[in-house]
């Protein structure tokens, strides 16, 4: 009796919490679902009080028409410039910078390293005022050149202190066996460190990406006035003008999915390694 | 301990005294980038957000701006906007922060009851975090949108009136916090790898002491998510105190109508960006980087009283 009893509290237990996820991850894709029906509509559809998931006809021409509105290629490229100098600099100097930190003995790096941490607690509002005053004082304001070369310097101490631990954790064998073969620091780093250390390097990798390419207020602030430098972001943000006449909100769901897609194919395949990074900083953090 | 041995003889033998010297100045040569970076886009930038703070700076040369010491600050008290921008950011605060991470916590709850496709489900609520803040926005713009939108569609098909989501004063900061749910996904994450850490032995000891699941969930996970929970609140706070992008999109730079969704670093951004006061932007820069200290500072104070660390 009490046997078949438990049995039943926990199908229905069981039951409980699968219409309860099922039901939270319709509500979670739906705004998905919904702009992809969005962009697939014309602008008279758009307007109708009815929900309409699958439209009909179809405007399949939106995703041509689109290139038309907006330059997409030109925003695409400016948005490559910079995220490969995230990327470039999340890669190389980065974890140059976490090589040293974790397997160089030099005098001052406790104190260095201090200042790396201290540098990650520093909120970006602090920040975001003098060194706009800079580049404006040093002519850059309007030049992918306040975007990249902080990256390229690599001005981020997450990137670093994630390598730095990841360093560490490496067997001290692997390097000193090479040291003694008389490889250079710089060999140890490209041979030993980086080689063992993919998953680290492909989450920054991925993060860098991700940052360079979803970025929006540094992009408004040095780009924002010229059009003609605009990242992707800033082109789906200017789509908005139009705002009053529903007619351009196909086109900017035809834009937000040309946003997304990139960062699906990334999570597709470096999903693994950025849940890594993220449970990584978010339980050693 | 035969690892341990080897790292402290091995290069005491081998690396002769000049390979070593070189082997330091190599160090510095790996760290300097960072360094010039740290130099002039924090140490540097952090000053002069001060002293910028005390000046009436506008554009051009910085050796034009006047001291005007304290008057910035004055300033504030007398601003309106930035009264109400404060307001607004606090209870963006209040609500999104702790909502965000009940949903987060719980829903990683039920992923951890061994259910089946786990992997599936966490895809599909961590989706929502790696879309771009920009997309996201923009598709929230127009699901808000009071006559085209499919929220009110749907609340039309119900047979609820349609509500003004982003054009009435009072449910602007809702429709923010409603958005900022959206991507629990992240703190979710790190919620189940938490929990996924915790010994079974201790679901056992309480099941032999006659727990249920309430017991576990009082006695075991919650005391052992706290370190996590502590994390996440933190994390959570400093963002939603700067929060701008998603607010700026869809209100716009003046946070749309009576500026009800005006928050603070979008009053900073208007003044810095917009009106050219540089100096007065610093100082409110200063003063949210002073509650955000404030606010970090309180809760590392008081996370000894409820944050368990173990047993160390």
């Amino acid at each position: 009796m009490n046997m078949i009893e438990n049995r039943r509290i926990r199908l229905l237990r069981q039951t409980t919490i699968y219409l309860t996820l099922i039901a939270g991850s319709l509500v979670v894709f739906f705004p998905l679902v919904w702009t992809i029906s969005t962009s697939l509509k014309t602008p008279e559809q758009v307007t109708v009080r009815e929900v309409q998931l699958i439209p009909d006809p179809v405007a399949w021409e939106n995703y041509v028409d689109i290139f038309d509105l907006v330059p997409v290629w030109r925003f695409l490229k400016n948005t490559l410039v910079i995220a490969s100098a995230s990327v470039f600099g999340g890669l190389v100097t980065c974890s140059l910078a976490g090589y040293a930190f974790a397997r160089i003995l030099f005098p001052g790096q406790r104190v260095l390293f201090f200042i790396l941490l201290a540098t990650m607690m520093l909120p970006y509002v602090v920040q975001l005022i003098p060194i706009f005053v800079i580049f404006d004082r040093l002519g850059w304001v309007g030049t992918f050149r306040p975007l990249t070369v902080p990256r390229l310097l690599g001005h981020n101490a997450f990137y670093i202190f994630l390598y730095r631990q990841f360093f560490r954790g490496l067997p001290s064998e692997l390097f000193d066996a090479a040291r003694i073969d008389g490889c250079t620091e710089v060999g140890l780093w490209w041979r030993i460190a980086m080689p063992n250390s993919k998953p680290v390097a492909a989450a920054v990798g991925i993060f860098a990406f991700q940052f360079a390419w979803t970025d929006f207020l540094s992009p408004l602030i040095y780009l924002g006035s010229k059009q003609e430098m605009w990242t992707i972001a800033l082109g789906l943000n200017g789509l908005k003008g139009f705002e009053g006449m529903g007619s351009t909100l196909p086109m900017m769901m035809v834009m937000s999915i040309f946003m997304i897609v990139p960062m699906l194919v990334i999570f597709a395949f470096g999903q693994k390694y950025m849940v890594q990074g993220v449970t990584v900083s978010g339980l050693k953090g | 301990m035969a690892s341990v041995q080897k790292r402290e003889i091995a290069p005491s033998v081998s690396v002769t005294q000049p390979a070593r010297k070189r082997q330091r100045w190599i160090g510095y040569l790996f760290i300097l980038p960072w360094f010039v970076s740290m130099i002039w886009f924090d140490a540097i930038p952090f000053g002069m957000n001060l002293y910028l703070g005390m000046t009436d700076y506008s554009v051009g040369p910085i050796e034009q701006a006047n001291w005007i010491g304290l008057e910035n600050f004055e300033r504030m008290l007398d601003d309106d906007l930035f009264r109400q921008s404060l307001a607004n950011t606090i209870y963006y605060i209040v609500f999104s922060v702790p909502l965000t991470l009940i949903l987060a916590f719980s829903i990683a709850l039920l992923l951890n009851t061994r259910i089946r496709f786990l992997g599936l489900f966490r895809t599909v609520y961590y989706i929502p975090s790696i879309i771009p803040v920009v997309a996201a926005s923009i598709i929230f713009l127009w699901m808000f949108n009071a006559r085209a939108g499919a929220i009110n569609q749907i609340l039309y098909a119900i047979g609820i009136d349609p509500i003004r989501w982003l054009t009435n004063p009072d449910y602007t900061k809702i429709t923010l916090v409603i958005i900022s749910l959206w991507g629990f996904g992240a703190q979710m994450i790190v919620f189940l790898a938490a929990l996924q850490g915790i010994p079974e032995q201790l679901y056992e000891a309480v099941a032999i002491d006659g727990g249920g699941l309430r017991a576990r969930l009082r006695h075991i996970v919650i005391p052992l998510m706290t370190p996590t929970i502590f994390f996440n609140l933190l994390v959570g706070l400093i963002a939603s105190f700067q929060v701008f992008t998603t607010a700026y999109i869809i209100l716009g730079p003046n946070g749309g109508p009576l500026q009800s969704g005006l928050f603070y670093m979008m009053h900073t951004y208007n003044n810095a960006f917009r009106y050219f006061e540089m100096g007065y932007a610093s100082a409110m820069s200063f003063v949210l980087f002073l509650i955000i200290l404030a606010f970090t500072l309180l809760m590392i104070w008081t996370s000894n009283r409820w944050v368990y660390y173990g047993d160390e």
